[in-house]
Formats: C-alpha cells, sequence, structure tokens
C-alpha cells in the first residue's frame, strides 16, 4: 500500500537525519544523567521520602524521568516539521504524490522510535536509580515508552503543523510541555496535592504514562524492608504513590495516542509549505 | 503539436489583490517554456497553480491532461518542482535525499539506482553523492535539485527561478543540463525567471506584468517587435540635425551621444560611414533585448518595479497564508 511505504519512507529519513545530529545525541545521553545523578540524590538526601515505606525518591522518580525524556524528545522531534517548514523541505513532501495522513503517521513513528533511543539510554543507566531492570521490564518500559512518545509526538505533530517559525517554540515549551510535565506526576506523588491540582493531574494524559511505568517498575522490585517479600506496588498504591493499575493506565494512553495521532492527521491535512 | 499544459483565463485573488488576472497560455511538449515578468507579477502564483500548491479562483488548468483543481496526485506525478528557495535535507547526503524522493513517488528500488547514477553523472555531483548536503555550495544544491525533481521522470519540470543568486558559471552549467533535459529525456521545462539574459534560452517567453500576460511568442519574434535595431554615435555638434534630415528620422540625445532605431543596423552602418564618415568618432549598433521589449510593452523597466504595491501583494499572500488557507 501506498501510503504505508511513504509512511515508512518519512520514519526513516526522521531516523537517518537524528542519527547526523550529533549534538542532539550528546545531550540525549547526558540529561538523563543530571535527573538521576544529581537531582535524584539531591532531593532525596534534602527531604524525608521515608513516609512512603521502603520506596526511596530515585526510584519514585525513575518512571517520571522516562516519561519526562518521552515528553521532550518527542516535541523536539516533531517540531522538526517547523524546521523543515524553514529550510523548504517540508515543499518536497507536501507537493509529493502522497497522502497527508502518511506523512503525519510516519512523523510519529519517527519521533516514537527516535524517543526509543533514550529509552534505551535510560534502561541502562537504571542502577543509578537503584533499578536493577530485568528482560521483561525492559519490554514492558519499552513498549510503555512507545505509546508515550508516539502520543506526544503526535501532539507535537498538532501543534508544529500550525506554526510558521521556531519562535512559537518557547511558547509552546512553556505553556504546553512544562506543564503537561509538571502535572503528570513525575517529580511528586499526586495524593498529596490540592484538589485544583490533582483534577488538572487526572486530566494530563502523561499522567498515566507515568502512572504505568510506575506500575511496570515497582512491580518488579520486592521490598527488602517490606517484611515477606511484598512487591513495592502493593506498597506504593497503599502509600498513594501509585494511582491506578497498569491496565487502566495502558488503556489511557493508548488512547491518547490514538485520538492524538488522529489530531496530528488532521491538523498536517491543513499544513502549508511556506 | 499536443499541449502539454494547457491554461485557460486563470484568476487567483488574494483577498482584494489580484495576483493572476486571466491568465491563457499552452505549452507544447518538449518545449522550454520561460515566464518572465518582475516579483510580484504573478510567476510564482501560476507556478503553484499549476503545481497544485494552490487553489485558482476562477479558471482552468490542465496538465498532461489532468485537472490541476481537481485532480492534484496525478498531477503531481507527473511534474517535477525546483523551487526558488531550497527544498533538500541538509542533514542527509545526496544518496539520500534522492532515495527519500524516490520512496514518495514510488520509483522501484531497481530503476531508481540506474536513475540516480545518471542523474548524478548529469549534474556532476558523483563523486559528492555521499556527502551531506550541508557540506555543499548553492550551486551544487540546485544541481542537485534538479536532478531530484528529474528523477521520476515527470512529463514537466517547473523551475522556479532557477538560477537566482547563482553565479554565471553555475547559472550556464544549469542552463546546459536544461537543455539536455530536453533533448536526451524529452522534458517539458516551464521556468520562471526575472533575468533578461536567461529567457533568451527558451523556446518560448511569455512577458508577464500585473497578474496579465502580456505578449507570448519566441524571442527572436518578440525583439522584432521592437522595429529594428538602435544605433549610438558620437560626433560633431550639428550631426543630429543633419543626420534626421539625411535619413528621415528623429535621434534623441543622451549622455552625449545620438540614439535612433533603423530596421537593418548592420546593412545601416556602411551607408552611414559613406555619407558622414569624417565627422562620426564612434558607432555602436545595439541590436534590441527581451529588455527592450519589456519596457515597450508594459511602460517600465524590469527592474527597480519593486514598488508599493508588489510589497502589498506580498504582505497580501503573507496574511493570507497566516490566516491558514488550505494550499
Amino acid at each position: 500500500m501506498k501510503g504505508l511505504k511513504v509512511t515508512y519512507a518519512i520514519w526513516l529519513r526522521e531516523f537517518l537525519a537524528f542519527s547526523r545530529e550529533k549534538a542532539r545525541i550528546f545531550a540525549m545521553v547526558g540529561q538523563p544523567f543530571f535527573y538521576l545523578a544529581i537531582l535524584g540524590r539531591g532531593i532525596t538526601s534534602g527531604m524525608s521520602f521515608t513516609s512512603t515505606g521502603s520506596v526511596t525518591y530515585s526510584q519514585f522518580m525513575y518512571p517520571g524521568v522516562i516519561g519526562l525524556s518521552m515528553l521532550f524528545t518527542s516535541i523536539f522531534s516533531a517540531m522538526s516539521i517547523i524546521w523543515d517548514r524553514e529550510f523548504g523541505f517540508l515543499k518536497e513532501v507536501l507537493v509529493a504524490p502522497v497522502p497527508r495522513w502518511s506523512v503525519a503517521i510516519g512523523k510519529s513513528f519517527g519521533g516514537a522510535t527516535v524517543a526509543m533511543t533514550q529509552a534505551v539510554i535510560l534502561i541502562v543507566i537504571a542502577p543509578l536509580a537503584g533499578i536493577w531492570p530485568g528482560p521483561v521490564m525492559i519490554v514492558e518500559i519499552i513498549a510503555l515508552a512507545f505509546l508515550i512518545s508516539f502520543a506526544t509526538t503526535s501532539l507535537g505533530v498538532v501543534i508544529a503543523s500550525r506554526m510558521s517559525s521556531m519562535q512559537g517554540f518557547q511558547v509552546v515549551m512553556n505553556f504546553l510541555v512544562l506543564p503537561l510535565y509538571f502535572l503528570s506526576g513525575a517529580m511528586f506523588p499526586m495524593s498529596k496535592t490540592p484538589f485544583w491540582m490533582r483534577s488538572l493531574m487526572a486530566v494530563d494524559p502523561l499522567t498515566y504514562g507515568v502512572d504505568g511505568l510506575r506500575n511496570v517498575v515497582f512491580a518488579h522490585i520486592v521490598s527488602p524492608s517490606g517484611g515477606r517479600g511484598i512487591p513495592l506496588t502493593v506498597i506504593a498504591r497503599q502509600s498513594g504513590l501509585l494511582q491506578h493499575s497498569l491496565g487502566v493506565d495502558v488503556a489511557v494512553t493508548l488512547l491518547a495516542a490514538v485520538l492524538l495521532a488522529m489530531a496530528g492527521v488532521w491538523s498536517f491535512n491543513k499544513a502549508q509549505a511556506a | 503539436m499536443t499541449n502539454i499544459i494547457d491554461v485557460d483565463t486563470l484568476t487567483r485573488k488574494f483577498g482584494d489583490l489580484t495576483a493572476l488576472d486571466g491568465v491563457s497560455l499552452s505549452v507544447g511538449a518538449r518545449e522550454i517554456f520561460g515566464f518572465l515578468g518582475p516579483n510580484g507579477a504573478g510567476k510564482s502564483t501560476t507556478i503553484k497553480i499549476l503545481a497544485t500548491l494552490l487553489k485558482p479562483t476562477a479558471g482552468r488548468a490542465t496538465l498532461a491532461g489532468y485537472d490541476v483543481a481537481t485532480q492534484p496526485n496525478e498531477v503531481r506525478q507527473s511534474i517535477g518542482l525546483v523551487f526558488q528557495d531550497p527544498s533538500l535535507d541538509v542533514r542527509l547526503t545526496a544518496d539520500e535525499n534522492l532515495k527519500f524522493h524516490a520512496m514518495l513517488y514510488d520509483v522501484p528500488a531497481d530503476v531508481y539506482r540506474t536513475r540516480a547514477d545518471s542523474l548524478l553523472r548529469m549534474v556532476d555531483l558523483v563523486d559528492r553523492r555521499t556527502s551531506q548536503v550541508m557540506t555543499y555550495s548553492g550551486g551544487m544544491k540546485r544541481r542537485l535539485e534538479i536532478a531530484r525533481g528529474l528523477l521520476h521522470h515527470p512529463k514537466v519540470l517547473f523551475l522556479d527561478e532557477p538560477t537566482l543568486g547563482l553565479d554565471v558559471q553555475t547559472r550556464n552549467a544549469i542552463w546546459s543540463h536544461v537543455k539536455r533535459l530536453r533533448d536526451d529525456v524529452g522534458t517539458t521545462v516551464f521556468m520562471t525567471t526575472h533575468y533578461m539574459d536567461e529567457a533568451e534560452n527558451c523556446d518560448r517567453i511569455a512577458i508577464i506584468d500585473h497578474g496579465r500576460i502580456q505578449a507570448i511568442d519566441t524571442p527572436a519574434a518578440l525583439k522584432q517587435q521592437i522595429g529594428g535595431d538602435t544605433i549610438i554615435v558620437s560626433g560633431d555638434a550639428a550631426l543630429a540635425e543633419d543626420l534626421g534630415a539625411k535619413y528621415d528620422l528623429t535621434p534623441h540625445a543622451a549622455a552625449g551621444q545620438l540614439h535612433f532605431q533603423v530596421a537593418g543596423g548592420a546593412a545601416f552602418v556602411p551607408r552611414l560611414m559613406a555619407d558622414f564618415g569624417g565627422r562620426i568618432t564612434s558607432v555602436q549598433i545595439k541590436q534590441p533585448s527581451l529588455e527592450d521589449v519589456f519596457l515597450k510593452l508594459t511602460g517600465h523597466a524590469i527592474r527597480g518595479e519593486e514598488g508599493s504595491s508588489l510589497d502589498l501583494m506580498r504582505q497580501g499572500i503573507q496574511l493570507w497564508r497566516g490566516q491558514g488557507g488550505r494550499r
């Protein structure tokens, strides 16, 4: 089918172009280190996280850092549409005899794939957060992270298709990406926030992605101090560190991914060459 | 000769501004057709409509038998476009840019390989094919774009100001490519330019100004409209009067020289020298240029015409784009 071939071409180009951006790759490797090694350790020593039983702050934050990385990497990937528009490459795509939906979906897959390299890096450095991932956990993290980044790249496509310059990027970062991130429960548990914030967090799709990752990560850690080998999931749920079941998290994230991909297609359909 | 492009009273308005005002023209297969006019005259608007990037307000255009407004995909498959601004991914290599294009245009992998080889040879980029495009010069990028535009064997290649901002050497090289294309591949070339000397290379030219076609003909026929060559002489003070009396013409003086038109300049000069030999210090014959044609047809020179109305039109286009109108 022609459309899928185009989707593949867009995906391939996205990944090839990414592989040439040494600075971006370097930043991708470096950033998670700072989060886990500096922020995680710093906050752990700065505040007591003992009331939550045996979950360390680093362990709590680790899924949040994955969520953050997926969000930022994906939005940045989608913003390449604006870059392509400024440098003219978008015209090459828009005048080609190809269905627009296949381009938009290709962008979303491309962004998600680029984000996967980041996910792999994060899995490799998981021990920094006191987490030792096994094969099942790795597969589960990758699957969820892919879903999250596919959704967030699509969100980026929705916005970038309508934006004509990189200047608008700052606005998007400040008024969309940061709130999405802060309200996702990546850095602090939702259960202790005021009602208004909790309501906003409940409608942030990233909340479910982060919660899902937390479900996955906690399920594979058996608390040593929790007595007779209780999985962290149980303790975390009791203390409000986990909000939903993995099923709910996956379902909501999947729904968000599908809806945002459709919105991305719709928005890209209206995109103009210059 | 069958026409590959037929344009019938095409009109395009941007709000109150009429960018194209009833343009009609036909381009034959294997023709190199030039679209000549100042910036803002409607050249790019026409190309955009023919390339399905813009819908006409009124009128109809067909390309290779397909209606540009209602059969965009068929038209897109039939054309190659080289834009005013580069549209390559500079992070990719030449090969990768071509490969991507082949995938978008459904060129089979084995066909792609032979075509890419010969096209890269044609534009003289074979030894740089695995370099990232960001390391290319402006002329190399343009040549690569032309190669890319031909990869899917389009029936019509649109070149929007293909040599804008390029040095003379590169301009000449691109022109020899364009001509070879027509001869070897049989591509019809539709190009816009505001370089007069470039338009001379076209088989036929349409002169457009303020959204209207002023004339369509071969460069030679257009220049014949001027009515002969311009003779420029300098000599003594009474020369103007005596020349006028002798040949029944009215020379006009400019920068200390006398200008006048005669039918056949080359045959006239020996006569002039026989009659006024001792009194003339210099003679020039100037054959009519497209510049003169343009001046005669529109009443103004092609350059220095970037007036406020054109700027307004460009702003209008920007505004219209900003409002997010489709295509």
